[in-house]
């Protein structure tokens, strides 16, 4: 007998709430715009927040609310943003793709290390002791935490344990701006080709002992920029892509291969005065 | 039967005991809102707001279980009704008043399985306390759960401004903070029983 209370007392309890949220649910319903389903079902469901909301839902609400065009999805292709907008009968609104760009060239074969690492394999991890084994403090530490949370599987590590970003399956989520501990990923449109590949804050030419693509800030680059599109700001060039950055003159000025042009067909390109230096295998100088 | 004055329940749950800094319950959301001064505050509101609901229910649940002398299906009970209770108070908010669903946004569901509301239906049953009591017990909670986060909220947010070394930042440094806040409500211990 005693089994029988608790079962009828939770199935009478249960019960009752379920008729109250299903009365509830009828009598309290809402109306929503069914447009909104039918666009959420139209977008990538990858809820990555690269348009700037939460996740896809509010993505749609915002189309369909028209504070958004469907452009903003860069996880989708141009078939499916053109659905969308075709559907809700508005323009497309054509963004400039952006994908992250790794401000740091020291690979294997061209940095070396100071120490020898042996704890756990995340960059992560390395940074906090003493900011990793390699030479250049600021430099990737080729350990990947970018290419695990990397959703897209957009960056793969080359042969020389740097991260490369595949531009086509780059969505621009910002996931591995977040993950790098030395923040050397950055969001920049396309276009940006024009490059400063080092992070390293020091002057001299003892940075090009750690690193041999290094800035060492010697200020060629800036000197006889056009209309100052480069500035020099904490030993570092910075490209002011408000102006013509469509030129492959820094590369060529730069005599250590830090200021670099992105192709998308052939890679990194370096100038002319740096490609002597670039060398095939590791570099080995120190531990490594 | 408990025959504490309204004032002093009130004083003990949202000081003394405060459910955050000397509990320890609702430790989760009282990391992961505290960012923002804003959020903080609407996240206090509606915890109290949920708290004082199933309070009330939590009453009702008590005395119908002792009535039908099934005491042991209280905690069992309590999950099941708040969980629905704040099922309908969304639906309800929704359709009443969208300007304040909209404010509170995604935590009121979060608040379903928090354990301070969970902890305030059990804590009132074991103490004894009768309808006005109770409403009193979970509006004091609630209230010490807004200033919790409230306090919590104005130190992150002048973090935010100071220069911290890279091996405490973050959750760290949130975790010290917490800690002390915790010790200086010790210092109302004080204040009555």
């Amino acid at each position: 007998m005693t089994i029988i209370v608790p079962i009828a007392a939770l199935g009478i309890l249960s019960l009752v709430l379920a008729g109250l949220i299903v009365i509830a649910n009828r009598k309290l319903y809402v109306y929503e715009d069914p447009r909104i389903d039918q666009v959420e079902e139209m977008l990538p469901h990858a809820n990555c927040g690269a348009c700037g909301f939460p996740g896809c839902r509010p993505f749609a609400e915002a189309l369909v609310s028209g504070k958004a065009l469907p452009g903003k999805c860069s996880v989708s292709n141009d078939a499916g943003r053109l659905a969308i907008a075709n559907f809700l009968s508005v323009s497309v609104g054509a963004e400039e793709k952006r994908v992250a760009r790794l401000a740091c060239g020291g690979g294997k074969n061209v940095s070396i290390n100071k120490a020898k690492y042996t704890g756990m394999e995340t960059c992560q991890a390395a940074s906090l002791i003493s900011g990793g084994g390699k030479g250049c403090f600021w430099g990737c530490l080729g350990y990947g935490d970018c290419k695990v949370v990397c959703d897209f599987d957009a960056i793969r590590m080359n042969e020389f344990s740097l991260p490369e970003v595949d531009v086509d399956k780059c969505t621009a989520c910002g996931d591995c701006v977040e993950a790098c501990p030395k923040g050397l990923f950055s969001l920049h449109p396309i276009s940006h080709r024009l490059w400063v590949a080092c992070k390293s804050l020091e002057a001299g030419d003892h940075v090009l002992d750690v690193c041999d693509v290094g800035c060492t800030a010697c200020g060629k680059c800036a000197m006889d920029a056009d209309n100052n599109l480069i500035t020099m700001v904490k030993n570092l060039p910075v490209i002011d892509y408000n102006k013509n950055h469509h030129t492959q003159v820094p590369i060529q000025r730069c005599p250590t291969g830090a200021i670099v042009w992105l192709d998308d067909q052939s890679g990194v390109q370096r100038g002319k005065e740096s490609k002597k230096i670039i060398r095939k295998g590791d570099r080995h100088l120190g531990y490594s | 039967m408990n025959n504490e004055s309204l004032w002093s329940i009130f004083i003990n749950a949202s000081l003394i005991n405060n459910f955050v800094l000397a509990t320890f319950l609702g430790i989760c959301p009282f990391l992961g809102v505290s960012g923002k001064m804003e959020t903080a505050t609407k996240m206090g509101a509606a915890v109290t707001f949920v708290m004082v609901i199933s309070s009330a229910c939590a009453y009702g649940i008590h005395a119908l279980l002792t009535a039908i002398q099934a005491p042991f299906l209280e905690l069992i009970s309590f999950i099941v009704v708040i969980a629905s209770t704040v099922q309908l108070v969304e639906m309800f908010i929704k359709k009443v008043s969208p300007a304040l669903f909209n404010a509170l946004g995604i935590f009121l569901p979060l608040i379903t399985t928090n354990c301070a509301v969970l902890a305030v239906a059990l804590f009132q049953t074991s103490k004894g306390y009768n309808l006005p009591q109770s409403l009193i017990y979970s509006f004091g909670g609630g209230a010490g759960f807004t200033l919790a986060l409230v306090l919590m909220a104005g130190i992150r947010e002048q973090l935010e401004f100071s220069e911290v070394n890279g091996l405490v930042k973050g959750t760290a440094l949130v975790l010290f903070v917490a800690g002390i806040l915790s010790l200086s409500f010790m210092g109302f211990a004080g204040l009555g029983g």
